[in-house]
């Protein structure tokens, strides 16, 4: 029973969904202080390939290495996010071009292949990587067994952050200016809420999610570096913060939504079920069907009730407001 | 001290030029940087560089190889980018115009007719499929609201997977299925000799040919600079991107402009295509690490945003970075990696972003005054 495609298709959904999940978290930080990135696909490449490196070159006990590799992704992801911060926020530059050059500039054929060609990672199995931990018992009960209880630290950790997501923003101080200044930055600013530093720091915070996310593939889903490894995962995220509604529990359902699309390519071709042109359109369908729930959700009636920020990818120049 | 940043009154025109010259050169220094942290010698990086790109034999043919399809993609970019329609689609659109270029090529070039003849259909062919994919987020961006970024990218991915299966896991009308080596390696049916694009070899460098997809780069540039300065739809068009507001005010009609301008933004990365095919490829390239990897149609977004989307700039701007790009490939190995090209890309495009603000914006150093009666210095400075 749970080698059956439907469970096996949840299980994995919830393991490709991570990466998404981690990735939409921190768009969604960045989006609701004002700041658009799409730099994701970029800063999650740069996480990914740092990751790899650390769990490669550092010996140390498994735990402690990938603890490392992932704080070495986070800060990585943080480092790449700075330059769009400081461009969109303190030069004011278009935000949507930016995050683009972002990007181009750590993307698939840049600063990650650099890295992992000049760090010579490619091709090689992870030395250390994240896999099902708790007791063989709990991940042999049926059904929820493998969904529940086969997953890695990650998928835990990632729920945990949901739950810090979502309180952060609906019961803290912060987290409620953060809002505001997302929403209206000059009544914010008038609130003595520091708005470039809010800005800054959930812009920070979103590259360093994006980061996690993408060392979560390296070291989780698929161990091993190749360049341009998260193949538009990080433009999924981007959209998983639209259909979330801003929202940062109903971004765990749609990643995981998207993680199960994934992960149908890999499982029919284990398998061995062919449906017409299957290669063509299993991997074509995570990309359609964001593309189809996008449109649902940005038309009709859908849109009245979208939690968009209002200032959403809108430079705050004190003087000009 | 104090630092301000103002909004420029009046723009100098010596700014246009000084900002993205002073931009490249900053970069440079920048990227410089990066090679000295990874332990290479920036010096001798970037006279290697320089001489793979424009001075050694024969790199000027293959620079040119390079960026005829970035000033494509540069233009498909720049065409859309104007009017604040973000199509980063045109990778897709570029596969989709080989595609439909290539078909046209093989049935009417198999079937004998003048050459002249083919390659027009051939030039039909590509932009109308790369028309047709960039009509998909431009009818959902005009009719839903849907972001074209992301659907426009998405798409991409699509192309590329239904490139790949044309070749690799189908047996279709673009794909060589006679001789031995097609039961090697999957490869695309080679394009008949009346379909193949003609170039003209100069004598420089000992032979350097100049694709006639080259022509037709420097062409639609002439079109689209007349299109967008001399047209009305260009000038409504550039109103619908500054302010939509004020284009429905005065009776644009906005959902026909944004079809309009997605249509001629993907036709041109179809012409793109089509030129791929018939200036240099001669069958359809499925191969997902051969035209797939280059990803033309992302360093077009690079081309278009450093020549500030005019189309006769993004010419020029393609040809260099055609150049860097190409030097990239011919050096690639050990002592430089590939990714170099894109990183150093990449900061080129940061640095012309944040250039500017100097265009639009004057920072202004002013120095405390000794003495300020309190009654006006306080009161402005605490609140910050």
């Amino acid at each position: 029973m749970n080698n059956s495609l439907l469970v096996v298709l949840i299980a994995s959904g919830v393991a490709y969904g991570t990466p998404l999940l981690f990735a939409a978290l921190g768009e969604l930080l960045a989006e609701r202080s004002g700041v658009l990135n799409l730099g994701v696909e970029g800063m999650m490449l740069v996480g990914a390939v740092m990751g790899f490196w650390t769990v490669q070159r550092v010996h140390a006990t498994t735990g402690l290495t990938l603890a490392l590799a992932m704080l070495i992704a986070a800060l990585a992801g943080t480092v790449m996010a700075s330059i769009h911060a400081f461009l969109v926020i303190t030069l004011r530059a278009n935000q949507i071009v930016s995050g683009l050059a972002l990007t181009i500039f750590a993307g698939a054929v840049g600063l990650s292949s650099y890295l992992g060609n000049d760090l010579n990672l490619a091709d090689q199995p992870a030395a250390h990587d994240f896999h099902a931990f708790l007791p063989k018992g709990m991940q042999d009960l049926a059904v929820v067994g493998p969904i529940l209880f086969g997953q890695n630290v990650l998928v835990y950790v990632s729920w945990l952050c949901v739950i810090a997501v979502a309180v952060y923003l609906s019961r803290t101080r912060p987290g409620l200016n953060v809002r505001a200044v997302g929403e209206s930055p000059a009544a914010a600013d008038t609130m003595g809420i520091n708005v470039t530093a809010y800005r800054y720091a959930h812009t920070l915070v979103g590259g360093a999610f994006a980061g996690v996310a993408g060392a979560t593939i390296t070291l989780a889903i698929t161990p091993q570096w190749v360049d341009g490894i998260t193949g538009g995962a990080g433009w999924i995220a981007i959209a998983l913060v639209i259909f979330a509604f801003w929202r940062p529990e109903l971004c765990l359902v749609g990643a995981y939504f998207f993680g199960a699309l994934q992960a149908l390519a890999p499982q029919l071709q284990a398998r061995n079920i062919t449906l017409g042109p299957t290669v063509l359109w299993t991997n074509s369908l995570p990309y359609v069907m964001t593309i189809v729930v996008l449109v649902v959700v940005s038309s009709g009636t859908a849109r009245r009730r979208l939690g968009a920020p209002t200032a959403l990818g809108v430079a705050y120049v004190r003087e000009e407001h | 001290m104090r630092i301000s940043v103002e909004q420029r009154l009046r723009r100098p025109r010596w700014l246009t030029v000084a900002v993205p010259v002073g931009s490249v050169v900053f970069a440079f220094l920048i990227a410089a940087l990066v090679l000295v942290a990874t332990a290479h010698d920036p010096v001798s990086t970037y006279r290697q560089l320089f001489d793979a790109a424009f001075r050694q034999k024969g790199s000027l043919d293959q620079t040119l190889i390079v960026a005829t399809p970035l000033a494509f993609m540069g233009l498909a970019a720049a065409a859309a980018f104007r009017m604040k329609l973000y199509n980063i689609g045109a990778e897709g659109q570029m596969y989709l115009g080989a595609i439909t270029g290539t078909a046209a090529g093989l049935y009417l070039g198999g079937r004998g007719g003048p050459s002249a003849f083919v390659i027009a259909a051939m030039v039909v062919a590509g932009c109308i499929g790369g028309m047709l994919w960039a009509a998909i987020p431009g009818i959902l961006r005009a009719f839903f609201k849907t972001s074209e970024i992301l659907t426009s990218l998405l798409l991409n991915y699509v192309a590329g997977y239904l490139l790949t299966y044309l070749i690799f896991e189908s047996q279709s009308y673009w794909r060589q299925t006679k001789g031995f080596n097609a039961t090697v390696f999957p490869t695309g049916k080679p394009l008949p000799h009346n379909a193949v694009w003609p170039g003209w070899t100069l004598h420089v460098q000992g032979g350097t040919t100049v694709p006639l997809g080259a022509f037709f780069a420097v062409l639609t540039a002439a079109v689209l600079w007349i299109l967008y300065k001399r047209t009305r739809f260009g000038f409504e068009a550039q109103v619908l991107g500054d302010s939509p507001r004020a284009a429905r005010y005065a009776g644009v009609r906005i959902r026909r402009k944004i079809l309009a301008v997605m249509a001629v933004s993907g036709a041109i990365a179809g012409l793109g295509g089509a030129s791929q095919v018939g200036d240099f490829s001669h069958a359809l390239d499925g191969d997902p690490n051969g035209l797939q990897k280059l990803g033309y149609g992302y360093t077009g977004i690079v081309v278009a945003a450093l020549a500030r989307y005019n189309p006769f700039s993004a010419v020029l701007i393609a040809f260099l970075l055609g150049g860097l790009e190409n030097a990239g490939n011919t050096l690639q190995g050990p002592s430089f990696p590939a990714g170099l090209v894109g990183v150093i890309q990449g900061i080129i495009l940061f640095c012309a972003l944040g250039g500017e603000l100097l265009v639009r914006h004057r920072v202004r150093v002013t120095w405390r005054a000794k003495h300020v009666p309190a009654t006006t210095a306080g009161a402005p400075e605490t609140a910050a």
